[in-house]
């Protein structure tokens, strides 16, 4: 049995905190495993899984240093990795259009209700700040069938200039 | 005839990113090669196609059959040996597997509409238009014929907001994938 943490870390974005985070992290004689990074509102953020043989205690205070000179916030749990059983999505929503408040809720509720399991999803704000646009996109499985969640996707209500698209993935194995 | 599956080749298998030769001879030795290479295609889960260097024989030759999904245009079962991508339009990206990449899907742009010239199994030329999700088929077997993966090709998991929608408009200039 392997032993994995998941580190999770934010900070103001600038040039190489991934660099300098790894470095650290193999110099240790861990292992990565799965990673989303990414950089939301000028911050940049890490969800990482690391596999290391020792206790958490030893993990966070290998990371310390460079995280406080980075002036990174981190966090570091231990967690049942499981690699290699990816589920595949079956379905992708896009959603697009003005940016409220309340639409990531509105469209989640109607579409967990009607059976998506969320695997993927990622927003943006774009446009300007006078006229911010809200963009999603939510890659998932379609637990009741695809068209339960078609006609659940009638009720969603985000007001006229909110747009909701639902497409089926086909994953083309060759 | 007395069919196999044989072995696939699974990525980081570095054969997998070599380029194949054409088929020169076209015997009965080639027409059981190919009855094994789509018996190991079918025994796959949900494979839509496969290709000769996928098995370690490193000759241009592809199969796809697309039929089995409802609601998509096809030809049925093809085989397609020295095929070649003689016009190509519209620019689609979609989600793609492979045999040999177990536990990974990810997006792929690729031409919305081909025209393929190839020969079958028994050295007759054939010429295809074909679109979309069977046209994605030819052209992910095809690049393994050239020792490409679709991990070459990945593009963000970020963005496509439109799966159906063309990125670049319609491109006529044929030219070597």
């Amino acid at each position: 049995m392997k032993n994995w943490f998941m580190l999770t870390l934010v900070g103001k974005d600038r040039p190489a905190i991934v660099a300098k985070i790894s470095s650290v992290l193999f110099q240790e004689n861990c292992n990565l495993g799965e990673a989303s990074m990414t950089r939301l509102g000028g911050n940049f953020t890490i969800m990482l899984m690391i596999q290391f043989d020792g206790p958490a205690d030893i993990l966070d205070h290998v990371l310390q240093p460079v995280c406080d000179s980075l002036k990174l916030r981190y966090h570091v749990d231990q967690i049942d990795g499981e690699l290699h059983h990816h589920l595949e999505p079956n379905v992708q929503i896009s959603v697009h259009g003005a940016d409220k408040a309340g639409i990531v809720a509105e469209v989640t509720r109607v579409l967990a209700a009607a059976g998506l399991d969320i695997l993927n999803l990622e927003s943006d704000v774009a446009g300007t700040s006078e006229n911010p646009l809200y963009i999603m996109n939510i890659e998932g499985v379609a637990e009741k069938g695809v068209e339960a969640l078609n006609q659940a996707l009638k009720s969603v209500d985000c007001g006229e200039d909110v747009e909701v698209h639902l497409s089926e993935i086909d994953i083309l194995r060759g | 005839m007395i069919m196999a599956v044989l072995e696939i080749l699974v990525y980081p298998d570095q054969r997998l990113k070599q380029k194949s030769q054409p088929v020169e001879v076209f015997d009965e030795s080639l027409l059981h090669f190919i009855a094994d290479l789509e018996e190991t295609m079918r025994a796959g889960p949900g494979g839509v196609g496969i290709a000769a260097p996928q098995v370690g024989r490193f000759e241009r030759i592809i199969i796809v059959d697309v039929s089995c999904k409802p609601k998509i245009k096809n030809h049925g079962r093809l085989v397609m040996v020295n095929p070649e991508i003689a016009d190509k339009e519209g620019n689609v990206v979609g989600r793609e597997g492979c045999l040999s990449v177990p536990d990974y899907t990810g997006k792929v742009a690729r031409w919305d509409r081909i025209v393929v010239n190839a020969v079958d199994e028994f050295g007759k030329p054939q010429a295809y238009n074909m679109e979309g999700y069977e046209a994605r088929a030819v052209q992910h077997e095809m690049d393994h014929l050239d020792g490409l993966l679709f991990l070459d090709r990945l593009v963000s998991r970020r963005g496509s907001l439109f799966p159906r929608t063309p990125l670049r408009g319609v491109e006529k200039k044929a030219d070597a994938c």
